[in-house]
């Protein structure tokens, strides 16, 4: 088999299930004849028809309140925002109806909305946002976000398949610049659980979509120098695979949380918290994150590149904390 | 006129038994401290759920809003279940976890409504996409207030009902004020029925204290659905016989509009229409009352002594598939490894 882009994996992931079970169907706008804005969703509508591919009007809410709707008859919508960013035009529905249903009625919505994130493509402050912690904070989602093309196929099969609604960042710098051979057989990746991605003994970094790939090229990097980090994806945000997060940190007792999303609320502090509760005493230096900055995304390259974590950042703080 | 004697009779049966079941909330149970948080009831309002939800099969489903009591009543939600669930038992319709009209059972099809109004329009649109995707005949009727129809999600909603045509039926409850803001101060348009334009649909505006008017209304539109024909908006004129909710001295409504709006109540209405044309005795409508008593106080004695929830069932049910941790489990795992 041929390598595979991480965009073509999330098809080849929509498309196999919607082989498989007729009552997976994609809505979101421009997801039909056009094929998505990234053309992610090319050649569905012709296999499976405007009934199961169903382009909408630029309407978020009516999108996701829909997908409810028809989850609750027992369909498995897969809603899509042409950008994660414009997720917050549905939050309402996500937040208040999508993801209290099954607490408050026992009424399942086993839906997915894919939300296209990130930044790196000079998309300006409305097409680069991570706005994941928005709902890691909303009980009753499930929230993932994979970094490599066979994650992301299947995560996207596992989504597609649970019984709550899953929210799936793709991230979109990736899409194109990361490729990799997949098994030719059926598999599904478990929502839930994080990958090791490198064993290592120094340092552990914990992080996820596309830092995932800075935090390698960070290792291969200081590996020269002898020191070895553990890097540790987490894959999926909701539910946080706690067990793997302590189980590196108690090995390596050093820890750097990496994330391209703003510093304030996100998950770093979230993870930062936990070790502090349950690994306090195996710790040999200070928890460090790595982040954006708490600004909104820039536009100008300059201003990007200045906002975005880099490789460069990886490795300086782990010489720091090597060091400690 | 199809409407048969049977169905009439059904008709002012619900809307007697809606009447007795939101008195004895919202003027016993939630006076005696029974029920605590929030009370909305439809007083004067009883003829839209009722004259609409009567025509449904059993296939069909409903999105009702606060003041459609006998909607669920119809689908078959029982007055014990309506009671514990106003009393936070766990034999209510949520287990405890949610309060009053916040209502819902798949197995009847009743979807239940959340407090950011007109939310279950796009989620309707939804079900009758389903249906139109699986070649279904049924139909979905979505409940909402006036108020509602300023939200954004109900225009989302209702034109891509009306691009994807699906078979939804959508029913504004005008009972003329949002809380305390009276309709000319929520929209310019003097009849909500007008916004079916917008979304190319029938919109029609009927006498929503006439059952029989909330019925046919419904029935063409009900109609039209399954044969394909896509969503109809119907707007029912009414008015709020209450304040906003049990709390609210509604010093805001002038009396006079009380006065006239009681000379035209749907309950009253169709006993007198029922007893002229002798489908009906006042006897007849006594006996009904005496039952409708009868079943309303046998429901509030079961109710009264279902169980409460255990607490630790508030961590039970986020997801299909796992149980949420309490909070203390940390403390509970940590600290044994420092003695």
């Amino acid at each position: 088999m041929a390598p595979i882009t991480y965009l073509e994996a999330i098809r080849q992931g929509i498309w196999e299930e919607m082989e498989r079970d007729p009552n997976v169907f994609i809505l979101g706008e421009d997801v039909g004849v056009y094929g998505g804005a990234f053309k992610l969703t090319e050649g569905l509508l012709d296999r499976f028809g405007e009934d199961r591919v169903i382009d909408t009007p630029i309407s978020e809410s009516a999108i996701v309140g829909a997908a409810i709707g028809a989850a609750l008859m027992g369909m498995r919508p897969i809603a899509e925002m042409q950008f994660a960013d414009f997720i917050s035009c549905c939050f309402d529905q996500i937040t208040n109806f999508a993801a209290k249903c099954r607490y408050r009625w026992g009424a399942g919505v086993p839906m997915v909305i894919r939300a296209p994130s990130g930044g790196g493509i000079h998309g300006g402050p409305f097409h680069s946002q991570n706005p994941e912690m928005y709902y890691v904070h909303t009980p009753g989602l499930k929230v993932v976000a994979p970094s490599t093309a066979y994650d992301a196929k299947g995560l996207i099969k596992s989504a597609i398949r649970d019984e709550d609604p899953v929210i799936y960042f793709e991230h979109k710098y990736l899409y194109r610049r990361i490729k990799e051979e997949l098994p030719e057989e059926e598999y599904l990746v478990p929502i839930g659980k994080a990958d090791f991605k490198r064993r290592g003994n120094d340092i552990s970094v914990i992080t996820y979509g596309a830092m995932l790939h800075n935090a390698l090229e960070a290792a291969t990097l200081l590996a020269e120098e002898g020191i070895d980090l553990e890097v540790l994806d987490l894959r999926t945000l909701v539910p946080l695979d706690k067990e793997k997060v302590l189980e590196s940190v108690k090995k390596t007792s050093k820890v750097i949380l990496l994330h391209e999303d703003v510093r304030t609320g996100g998950i770093a502090g979230e993870l930062a918290a936990i070790i502090a509760e349950e690994a306090f005493e195996y710790l040999d230096g200070p928890i460090m994150r790595i982040t954006a900055p708490d600004t909104p995304v820039p536009y100008s390259p300059v201003l990007e590149e200045f906002f975005l974590p880099k490789t460069s950042d990886i490795v300086r703080v782990a010489k720091q904390l090597a060091a400690y | 006129m199809d409407l048969t004697k049977k169905t009439l009779l059904d008709m002012l049966y619900y809307m007697k038994l809606t009447r007795e079941i939101e008195t004895r909330i919202e003027r016993k149970l939630y006076r005696q401290g029974k029920i605590v948080g929030g009370v909305y009831v439809g007083r004067g309002q009883e003829a839209i759920a009722v004259g609409s939800t009567i025509l449904l099969e059993k296939d069909d489903c409903i999105c009702p809003s606060h003041r459609d009591m006998g909607a669920y009543l119809i689908r078959g939600m029982s007055p014990r279940v309506i009671f514990a669930q106003y009393m936070g038992r766990k034999t209510g319709a949520t287990r405890g976890k949610d309060a009053n009209m916040h209502m819902g059972d798949m197995s009847k099809n009743i979807v239940a409504f959340v407090s950011m109004l007109a939310d279950t329009v796009p989620v309707a649109a939804g079900i009758g996409l389903s249906f139109k995707m699986r070649k279904q005949k049924q139909v979905v009727l979505c409940f909402f207030g006036d108020g509602a129809t300023s939200r954004g999600d109900w225009h989302e909603g209702l034109n891509l009902a009306s691009v994807q045509k699906v078979p939804a039926i959508f029913i504004c409850n005008n009972n003329q004020y949002a809380y305390s803001t009276p309709i000319e101060k929520q929209m310019a348009v003097k009849d909500i029925a007008v916004r079916a334009q917008a979304y190319a649909m029938p919109g029609r505006t009927v006498d929503g204290n006439d059952v029989v008017a909330v019925y046919e209304a419904t029935k063409t539109a009900i109609d039209l659905a399954r044969l394909g024909g896509g969503p109809s908006l119907i707007e029912c004129k009414t008015f709020r016989m209450t304040g906003h909710s049990a709390h609210d001295d509604v010093k805001y409504v002038p009396q006079h509009l009380f006065d006239e709006w009681e000379k035209k109540d749907p309950i009253l209405r169709l006993e007198t229409s029922l007893m002229r044309d002798k489908i009906a005795t006042e006897e007849d409508v006594k006996r009904l009352a005496a039952r409708i008593a009868r079943e309303v106080d046998e429901a509030i004695a079961l109710a009264e002594n279902d169980p409460f929830p255990e607490p630790h069932e508030a961590l039970e049910g986020v997801y299909a598939d796992q149980v949420i941790k309490p909070p203390l489990s940390i403390a509970d795992a940590f600290f044994p490894q420092r003695k």
